[in-house]
């Protein structure tokens, strides 16, 4: 063929199926782990995780979170211990959902969902306070009227760590080692990673296939 | 008068109102025709070249997307026009015109179908059939370099005039490829209609399709006539006039708006017409079987498959153009011209000279087998002469392989 043979490569892709996932009407799968809007937790009684030591401000690369830290009040503490933090910002016009504010945090106070469908038409929507990132008292995210909850966003808010040991050493794999969470508990590990069989892995990610329509 | 339009039998008789009648229909037809299949052939444009590259296409507006188009052009229609302070604003108000006008008007001489009955009147199923139509093909796609060519001028912007001083040359150079290929065929036909070269191409056996139609007895201006076709539309592999890489546009750089959707419908109108006419001197036009079962008489064998198979041979050269879109780089603008100037033109004049001997040969009962190695030979000697007169530039320019 030749000089010609390009034609043939263009011809042929016309009988090949299409890889397009047509975006809203067919979803694909939301990963175990991936980076959505943030949600601040509770322990199980309620009391907040985040002690306002402004280490996920400071590791945040898009400088997009903002953290006031106070004493806690003794006759109403806010979390157990000294401190609180008693303004929490994320402004999600900047946030790059890089996940390394929830690395940061000694207390895993902030954790991602998986939520990333959410559009605001103003400023102030943008910017996430602390009464919007906080849990409600089921433990699940607050739904904010601009966001787009399809189911499942927030099952395994802080699925990431227990899925390994949290410092991420082979021998704690599979073991306990984080507080309770409002409404779940103290969730037990997932699986090691060693479980993960190559069969398994394969098929993981699996894709909402009705059919590769246009 | 009578000369311009003497072959149509709707003009046999006094022109009457209902004749005139029946001319407005055919014109306002004609038009809407055009301009629905410009709105198709955009659209099918992108649903196969995105076939062609594994994406899905347009497919919001409409079912299967097939509203894009409408979608965009009304898009356009609301945008503002804004005209550059340093335009030459009657000039730059009237080029997209003179740049869609031809291109309609080309589209006027091709018969879409057979003889048919309109309100009793026996008529032609194309606009107008010229006597001189081959030359009038010619005069228009001549006519639309003008538009390009005024639009870059007016802008009064650098860009568009690069783009329009690129175009003028390419379409000037490829109007003489174009012109001769046109000629192979006239030569078969020895007339201009376009309604006779039709009827010379009729459909009467299935051998008709190698026997009759023109594109076995004018292979290689067949094949001249569509690279010609398509440099002249500036479609790609011949897109400079708009090489955007490069030219941010090209000649319609400054335009906005409508008057931008102006130029786009009518490059695509100039595709889909010279797809037709390509049809018309090469395929056949409307000539193809009819339907055995049903009478000659009948009106699907009348009206219908003529139309039908005049629209499924423009069809298929419409989608060679957008495979070519999709499969071919853009040439190199010395390319481009060294394949027009160096190849297009010599290989046209060679077929027409000894295509002309041929003809004369037959009336004059000379040996066929003679003729043409005598005068390819003379043709050659000439281009000899003609190629070592010419001085050459000092360095060696690249050719075209």
């Amino acid at each position: 063929m030749g000089r010609l043979s390009g034609f043939n490569v263009t011809l042929r892709q016309m009988f090949k199926p299409r890889l397009t996932t047509e975006y809203p009407k067919v979803k694909r799968h939301k990963p175990e782990r991936q980076h959505g809007r943030h949600v601040l937790n509770r322990y199980e009684d309620g009391m907040e995780k985040c002690i306002g030591c402004e280490l996920c401000a400071g590791v945040c690369p898009a400088h997009c979170i903002y953290v006031r830290g106070a004493d806690n009040p003794v006759d109403d503490p806010v979390s157990p211990g000294e401190r609180y933090g008693f303004v929490y910002e994320i402004n999600y016009l900047r946030c790059i959902h890089c996940d390394l504010c929830v690395e940061a945090c000694p207390t895993e106070a902030i954790t991602e969902t998986k939520l990333f469908e959410f559009s605001f038409t103003n400023r102030a929507d943008a910017i996430y306070t602390k009464e919007e990132l906080l849990v409600a008292d089921d433990g699940r995210a607050q739904r904010m009227p601009w966001e787009l909850w399809t189911g499942g966003e927030d099952d395994h808010t802080s699925a990431w760590m227990r899925a390994t040991a949290a410092g991420g050493a082979a021998e704690y794999e599979g073991r306990v080692g984080w507080s309770g969470e409002l409404g779940f508990g103290v969730r037990p590990p997932e699986r090691g990673q060693s479980d993960l069989v190559p069969s398994q892995a394969d098929t993981a990610p699996h894709f909402d296939e009705s059919g590769p329509g246009h | 008068m009578s000369h311009l339009v003497a072959v149509d039998p709707l003009f046999n008789g006094s022109v009457s109102w209902s004749v005139l009648f029946v001319v407005v229909i055919k014109v306002v037809i004609a038009f809407v025709i055009l301009l629905v299949s410009v709105m198709l052939y955009i659209w099918g444009m992108r649903k196969v070249i995105a076939d062609m590259q594994n994406r899905i296409g347009p497919n919001r507006a409409g079912p299967y997307g097939v509203l894009q188009t409408l979608a965009d052009g009304i898009k356009l229609f609301f945008k503002e026009q804004s005209i550059p302070t340093t335009a030459d604003r009657p000039v730059f108000r009237l080029a997209p015109y003179l740049s869609i006008m031809p291109a309609f008007l080309m589209f006027c001489i091709v018969p879409i179908g057979g003889t048919v009955s309109i309100l009793g009147h026996r008529t032609f199923l194309q606009v107008a059939d010229l006597p001189v139509g081959a030359l009038f093909i010619l005069a228009m796609s001549g006519l639309g370099v003008y538009g390009v060519m005024l639009a870059g001028w007016s802008s009064g912007s650098k860009y568009p005039l690069l783009g329009a001083v690129r175009s003028t040359a390419q379409l000037l150079s490829y109007e003489a490829a174009f012109s001769l290929a046109i000629l192979g065929v006239l030569i078969q036909a020895q007339s201009l209609s376009t309604h006779d070269i039709v009827t010379l191409q009729a459909w009467h056996t299935a051998a008709s399709f190698v026997r009759d139609w023109f594109w076995v007895r004018a292979l290689v201006p067949f094949g001249i006539f569509l690279i010609a076709a398509t440099a002249e539309t500036n479609h790609p592999p011949f897109d400079l006039v708009e090489a955007e890489q490069e030219l941010v546009g090209g000649f319609n750089t400054e335009y906005t708006g409508i008057r931008f959707a102006i130029f786009f419908l009518a490059e695509f109108m100039n595709v889909i017409t010279m797809s037709a006419i390509a049809t018309t001197l090469f395929l056949g036009g409307p000539s193809g079987p009819g339907l055995g079962f049903l009478a000659r008489a009948n009106f699907v064998n009348v009206w219908l498959m003529p139309v039908l198979w005049f629209t499924a041979k423009v069809l298929a050269l419409l989608f060679v153009t957008v495979w070519l879109r999709a499969s071919l780089p853009r040439m190199r603008y010395d390319k481009l011209m060294a394949l027009g100037w160096k190849y297009l033109i010599e290989i046209a004049i060679l077929w027409v000279m000894v295509s002309a001997a041929l003809v004369v040969g037959k009336d004059q009962h000379w040996n066929p087998v003679i003729v043409a190695p005598v005068s390819a030979a003379i043709a050659i000697v000439a281009f000899s002469g003609l190629y070592m007169a010419i001085p050459k530039a000092g360095e060696h320019v690249e050719e075209f392989h």
